[in-house]
């Protein structure tokens, strides 16, 4: 039996007067990469950020290993050992690729050295010194997973990370998903490009009016292409 | 004895001093605001009054405690730091989801009480403080008094380590991208609320820092920090908001050419950093080191 490391239970979100999640319902084992599917304006993103605690006003049940979050601030739920990835990817522009690589504080043990950030990605050894939002879209997408890499969390959230990127590119990330997922980490992904989710998830779970409405098993998605096409609307 | 165009060079040399001597205030001031501009995007109208404090608590320091100058330039700009804190904590974070208006407000509000307590308790004619190290040299064209070198060469210091600290350090790092996206440094585990509060802290203790190099030179006054600001914000608007490095080089840069300005055209030299305002605000609204929004 697979250990829950992520569970959410019930998670409801207002950003002012608008309800955004009405009761997230799902979880995520240790050393899975799971995948949050939906249209537009589901809340698949600000999911992510009710797990972060970036949505000020949330209630219900987010834990991590156990521990519940949904009462902390942001800054302390990080420390618990999550990082995250936003989908405007938040590459700072005041600081060279380097010193955005080297930004996040290291959580916990156990995070990639430099030097293993830079075999990964070689493109951001070459730019180093470069300002970090000179980067290209593909680049920045790199440094933008790079750098969470070194802090040592083990649940990495990834919002959107093939979004506007060249296929080439996606392949990468693709590969580096894959890699990250043998190194041990836990992956929650949201993507629109349902291919690229499935090329790279165990489990994927179907999204709207801020709810879970289904879960399909990365095996059995042959089987359910069509509910899902319906669910998607593509 | 010779002269540069027309000019003798005692007046040449001492107006430059004095230029420089004014210029590390403004320097050491428009840092302060430049650093919890930059950071908090509260204009913080009541840092003339924590400059003047800082003065205040060098002064109490010496005459109730008995310590000396080189105590309080160490402890005054703590404790007037630790107010600064103290202000962020109960009164300025509770306005950070409003307009800057607000806290420019708030923050002036708070300026004119602080005022207002230390003239009714001190009153307004300016106690003296003794200068900690008398005397000078004779550089041959002119008289260089040593506090006055000294107020120079530490401000200079001071103001170069503090950009040191923000552009080449981690916690450098942490402060200009909690500057771009606070919410996204704290959700790496950075507390930025406290960040923030230590900041405030930091730029109040700089002014205080300034107050109590200032004392020595002039009196110790309730209006001193009000009659200056006015200057160092024009200096501010100059440099460019929340410049480091814009700040330091257009303050001192401002000093010597208020002080050139005594030489050449004396009547001009209380307007003339008015002057050059207006004309960067037409020629380079975000100031000279500025980047445009």
């Amino acid at each position: 039996m697979p250990e829950t490391q992520l569970a959410l239970q019930e998670v409801h979100a207002w950003y002012g007067e608008s309800h955004i999640l009405h009761g997230m319902t799902f979880h995520v084992d240790a050393g899975e990469v799971v995948t949050l599917l939906g249209r537009n304006g589901a809340g698949k993103t600000t999911t992510m950020r009710a797990i972060m605690g970036l949505v000020a006003n949330r209630k219900g049940s987010i834990t991590l290993d156990g521990c519940e979050l949904i009462d902390l601030r942001s800054n302390r739920i990080a420390r618990h050992g999550i990082a995250y990835c936003p989908e405007e990817r938040g590459i700072f522009a005041s600081l060279n690729v380097r010193a955005n690589l080297m930004l996040p504080p290291r959580l916990k043990p156990g995070g990639l050295e430099l030097d293993q950030i830079f075999k990964l990605f070689p493109n951001l050894r070459e730019r180093s010194s470069s300002q970090g939002t000179k980067l290209s879209g593909g680049e920045q997408q790199m440094l933008a997973i790079a750098r969470i890499l070194r802090t040592g969390a083990k649940l990495l959230l990834l919002d959107e990370p093939t979004e506007g990127l060249a296929p080439v590119i996606v392949q990468q990330i693709g590969n580096t998903i894959r890699m990250l997922q043998k190194h041990g980490f836990t992956i929650l992904l949201v993507e629109q490009n349902f291919h690229f989710a499935s090329t790279v998830a165990d489990r994927h779970y179907v999204v709207e009016h801020g709810q879970v409405i289904d879960m399909i098993p990365n095996a059995a998605l042959d089987a359910n292409r069509e509910k899902l096409k319906t669910y998607l609307g593509v | 004895m010779f002269e540069l165009i027309g000019v003798p060079p005692q007046a040449l040399f001492g107006q430059l001093l004095l230029g420089l001597i004014n210029g590390a205030f403004y320097a050491l001031l428009s840092l302060g605001l430049a650093v919890i501009f930059g950071l908090m995007n509260v204009i913080n109208f009541t840092h003339g009054a924590q400059y003047m404090m800082g003065a205040f608590c060098a002064w109490m320091l010496l005459t109730f405690a008995g310590i000396p100058y080189w105590g309080a330039l160490v402890l005054a700009p703590i404790i007037i730091g630790i107010t600064g804190i103290l202000i962020e904590r109960l009164f300025i974070s509770r306005l950070y989801h409003l307009d800057h208006l607000y806290g420019l407000l708030l923050t002036f509000g708070l300026a004119l009480i602080f005022e207002g307590l230390f003239r009714r308790q001190f009153g307004s004619s300016g106690l003296p403080y003794t200068n900690p190290i008398p005397g000078g040299t004779n550089l041959g064209f002119m008289f260089l008094p040593w506090y006055r070198a000294w107020v120079v060469a530490f401000s200079l210091t001071v103001c170069f380590a503090t950009w040191f600290m923000i552009e080449k350090t981690q916690l450098g790092s942490y402060l200009r991208a909690a500057t771009e996206r606070p919410d996204l440094v704290q959700a790496f585990g950075i507390n930025v609320p406290r960040m923030i509060t230590l900041t405030y802290g930091f730029g109040v203790g700089l002014a205080a820092l300034a107050g109590v190099l200032a004392a020595p030179i002039y009196s110790v006054n309730p209006v001193m920090g009000s009659n200056l600001i006015v200057v160092v914000f024009a200096v501010v608007v100059i440099g460019g908001m929340g410049s480091i490095l814009g700040s330091i080089l257009t303050g001192f840069g401002l000093g010597v050419v208020e002080g050139l300005t005594k030489v050449f055209y004396p009547e001009a030299s209380n307007t003339v950093i008015f002057i050059i305002m207006a004309i960067v605000l037409m020629l380079r609204p975000q100031g000279l080191f500025g980047k445009p929004k």
